[in-house]
């Protein structure tokens, strides 16, 4: 087997992961970066973010505001010195990267504009129309190639990570073009995958995004922190789930139900505003609005579509199409092509679809993870941003500001590291690992379909991890699980080739993703509360800061079930209070700006 | 998606390099809802019937750029063409034109990739400014200058429909001349001049025949013949300022 020295190895190279080889870069040019994707850096699910990243821009804002809300936002699960730390750094890393040409919308007078966004007291969602991902990774994916000390491993899928001594030490890839493994030693390794929602059945995601990081991290004893909480944005395109941008909402879209009625105000959102108000109706955060939707399903008021489904209606129409094409190009484009809708002249049925995992790689404010030289960053990470519900355009920004500080701590720990003792244990890893998953392709005798297993897999996370969550429907999920993690071993691969076997990679990233929805299932099952994007209807109906103002970590259990654990959570200057959005919000943050005077 | 599924023939050029001479033609019978994608359709014959049939794809809304393909001989992102569209008719799908086949419908795209690398495609910039500065400012004219060109999704659908490309795999070709473009038309860069070299060199705008199929099958507007046909012109006065000015003719 190949061995290829390197002295930071990045798994990944979305935003979070080209940020970090940045950083490396730019802090010690001596340092060589590997920088490994499983597709070319432009594919990565980064590209398909929409509304923009936030980052305090306007006079009338503070850091304070941001603060607030992401941690109020977070239902308190944040880590309030870690959601100070990145509104800091917020507005520099969106600059920077102005600095480095990314084509942000601009007001009349040439500055940077900014928008409003769900749950965000002031507008500060930086955005570039709305393809903001998409030009947030071309720009930094451009400008990277600048960097002569980034060595891209473009198209190598990571199968393993190789350790000594508890510091992780590299990892194992395999040539997609080739099927030809390679090890790649490094001193410090960042695990920057993305997130994990197509183990459920309607997202908004990628085909590439399987969990893949934090089924690496987590089966190497990383604990895999608050992944019950999973994000579900309520404006999809019904059956594939594509989404439909939070700005839709943030440049004054609305949401009606069947009767023509604004239901969010039914909801502790209204009343309804003569203008789009921030933190009021369609502008409250995103577990919110979804929760609402299921209300309005339960009792009969959504539209009932014969192909589409259950659905409400995002009207858009009195923004008139000239405003449409500016601001929302994207949206305009995918309703046209995908519905055969012209916006500026009907309204778009939407649901929520699953967009986020707020949880991952357990990490502390360094990005560091207790694998001693493992980071990791984005949205595979648990930094403590999001707390139990992200607000929309903080992430695209986490990536920017975790990614650079993953990246200068990595070529720290490189640069003081001392040389690996033993490259050939390390090789000797690397082929146990050839040898494991080179037996998946070529077993005979399998009978079940990945295919199969794969839809099921999303059909049981759909029913017993969605919006609401009932004891039972949890339990029977975990077993389905376990019956699939069981089944797994007999899979069948059809492709038996070298060459860009796909049916094989396909099967590795689907163990990803079962040992990952495990992680959910388990832990959702396990919190007897309700807080933010995790809901229960069984009793447990509350927030219940007494007994889970509680990280939940799941550990990799060889062979058997996670074990759940709860972990403290830091908190600064916001104690807990009610979460409450519209009026009481409004009435909420009087009091307690008083109480501060 | 189940209700009233009709059949559509999917032909598909497959091509294993490991058992395969050459590529040849294997016919699917895909059953089909009239929302489906032929992105959709291909996945159905790797879910279904043969899970070694080999293609790109990710997003699904045509902005992360793998999925191109032929398509009856154009050619298309095939997540936001639809099978409805070609039924009853057989619809053929096969591995983007003038690049090298890896498997079925996967071509080499490191060519092209070297291309890009090699534009500067990064702000080299004109008078640098520290964070503390703050951005950039833009005017709305400066802004229309060069937005248009940043839409590219490196789909490299446009390479598959250059005839020249196709004579001529050294050609840096529409889109990363439409991503050099993008770059020196940008107020806060001031390489420009270097760029052009590259421009006027031998692999660069005068290749270009001007028959603008790239900018027909371009499936983010981004008009790279445009781009191509205005570097021309810039590149050709570049040529004869060299002879009136000893710093050449770009901005």
């Amino acid at each position: 087997m190949e061995t290829i020295k390197t002295d930071v190895a990045i798994i990944g190279a979305g935003g979070a992961g080209l940020r970090a080889a940045i950083a490396v870069a730019e802090s010690n040019p001596s340092l060589k970066v590997a920088l490994i994707s499983k597709v070319y850096p432009m594919r990565s699910h980064t590209v398909a973010a929409e509304g923009g990243a936030a980052g305090v821009k306007k006079p009338t804002d503070s850091l304070e505001y941001h603060f607030h809300d992401t941690v109020g936002g977070g239902d308190w699960l944040c880590e309030q010195d870690v959601v100070e730390y990145f509104v800091s750094q917020a507005p520099v890393e969106l600059t920077q990267l102005e600095h480095w040409g990314c084509p942000w919308s601009r007001t009349e007078d040439g500055h940077v504009n900014v928008r409003a966004f769900g749950g965000m007291k002031i507008e500060r969602t930086w955005f570039a129309a709305d393809k903001s991902g998409f030009h947030i990774l071309h720009t930094l994916f451009q400008t990277s190639i600048k960097y002569p000390s980034i060595t891209r491993f473009d198209e190598h899928f990571c199968v393993d990570l190789v350790e000594e001594d508890g510091r992780c030490l590299g990892v194992v890839v395999i040539e997609t073009s080739t099927g030809e493994f390679r090890l790649i030693e490094a001193k410090s390794v960042i695990i920057a995958t993305g997130g994990a929602g197509r183990v459920f059945r309607e997202s908004t995601l990628g085909g590439i995004v399987t969990g893949d990081g934090m089924a690496l991290a987590y089966r190497h004893g990383v604990a895999l922190r608050d992944m019950e909480f999973v994000q579900y944005h309520p404006t999809c395109m019904p059956v594939t789930g594509l989404l439909f941008t939070e700005a839709c909402r943030g440049e004054g879209g609305i949401l009606v139900n069947k009767d023509g009625y604004r239901y969010l105000q039914d909801y502790g959102l209204g009343p309804v505003q003569e203008k789009p108000k921030n933190k009021y109706m369609e502008l409250g955060p995103r577990d919110r609005l979804s929760q609402a939707f299921f209300f309005e399903q339960q009792n009969g008021r959504t539209i009932e579509h014969p192909s589409l489904g259950s659905v409400v209606h995002l009207d858009l129409r009195h923004l008139g199409a000239a405003y449409l094409h500016e601001r929302l190009p994207l949206i305009y484009e995918m309703a046209q092509t995908f519905m055969g809708i012209d916006p500026a002249k009907e309204p778009i049925p939407v649901r929520p679809g699953v967009h986020y995992t707020m949880g991952g790689i357990k990490v502390d404010g360094n990005c560091a993870a207790s694998l001693k030289g493992l980071y990791a960053i984005g949205e595979c990470a648990s930094v403590g941003l999001h707390g139990a519900n992200r607000l929309g355009s903080n992430s695209l920004t986490e990536l920017l500001v975790f990614g650079k500080v993953a990246g200068v701590n990595a070529a720290r720990n490189a640069e003081t590291a001392t040389a690996g003792s033993s490259s050939a244990s390390l090789l000797k890893q690397a082929q146990a690992v050839e040898q494991r998953v080179t037996a998946l392709k070529t077993k005979t005798g399998g009978t079940e379909k990945i295919s199969v297993i794969r839809k099921e897999m999303a059909q049981t996370m759909e029913e017993g991890c969605g919006i609401y969550r009932v004891e039972k429907s949890m339990q029977a999920t975990c077993d389905k699980l376990a019956e699939l993690r069981e089944r797994f071993k007999h899979i069948n691969i059809d492709d038996k080739s070298s060459v860009w076997n796909s049916d094989w990679l396909t099967a590795i990233e689907l163990d990803y993703q079962l040992d990952v929805a495990l992680s959910m299932a388990h832990s959702a099952i396990n919190r007897k509360e309700s807080r933010g994007a995790h809901q229960r209807l069984d009793g447990f109906e509350q927030r219940d800061d007494v007994n889970f103002l509680k990280h939940s970590e799941a550990y990799y259990v060889a062979g058997s079930t996670p074990r759940i654990a709860l972990g403290d959570v830091k908190i600064t200057k916001s104690q807990p209070a009610a979460r409450v959005y519209g009026a009481a919000g409004e009435k909420a943050d009087q009091e307690r700006k008083e109480s501060h005077d | 998606m189940t209700e009233n599924l009709k059949i559509i023939e999917i032909e598909v050029l497959r091509y294993n390099p490991e058992s395969d001479r050459e590529p040849h033609l294997e016919v699917y019978k895909v059953p089909f809802s009239d929302d489906m994608s032929v992105l959709q359709g291909a996945q159905y014959i790797k879910d279904n019937f043969d899970g070694s049939l080999t293609f790109r794809w990710s997003c699904r809304m045509a902005i992360c750029g793998s999925c191109g393909m032929m398509i009856n001989g154009i050619p298309k992102l095939s997540c936001e063409t639809f099978l409805r569209d070609y039924y009853p008719n057989r619809i053929r799908l096969e591995a983007m034109h003038h690049f090298p086949i890896e498997k079925d419908l996967v071509v080499d795209l490191s060519g092209f990739i070297e291309k890009l690398e090699s534009i500067q495609p990064y702000i080299i910039p004109k008078e640098p400014r520290s964070l503390e500065q703050g951005e950039y400012l833009q005017s709305p004219k400066q802004f229309s200058d060069y937005i248009q060109f940043t839409s590219c999704i490196n789909c490299t659908l446009c390479y598959a429909a250059c005839p020249q490309f196709g004579l001529n795999p050294d050609f840096i070709g529409p889109g990363a001349i439409a991503l050099l473009h993008r770059y020196n038309m940008d107020s806060r860069d001031g390489a420009a001049a270097e760029r052009m070299e590259l421009v006027a060199s031998e692999e660069g705008v005068f290749h270009c025949s001007a028959v603008g199929y790239c900018s027909e099958v371009c499936p983010k507007h981004v008009d790279p013949a445009n781009a191509v046909n205005i570097n021309k012109t810039n590149a050709a006065r570049d040529y004869f300022l060299r002879f009136l000015s000893p710093k050449g003719g770009s901005k």
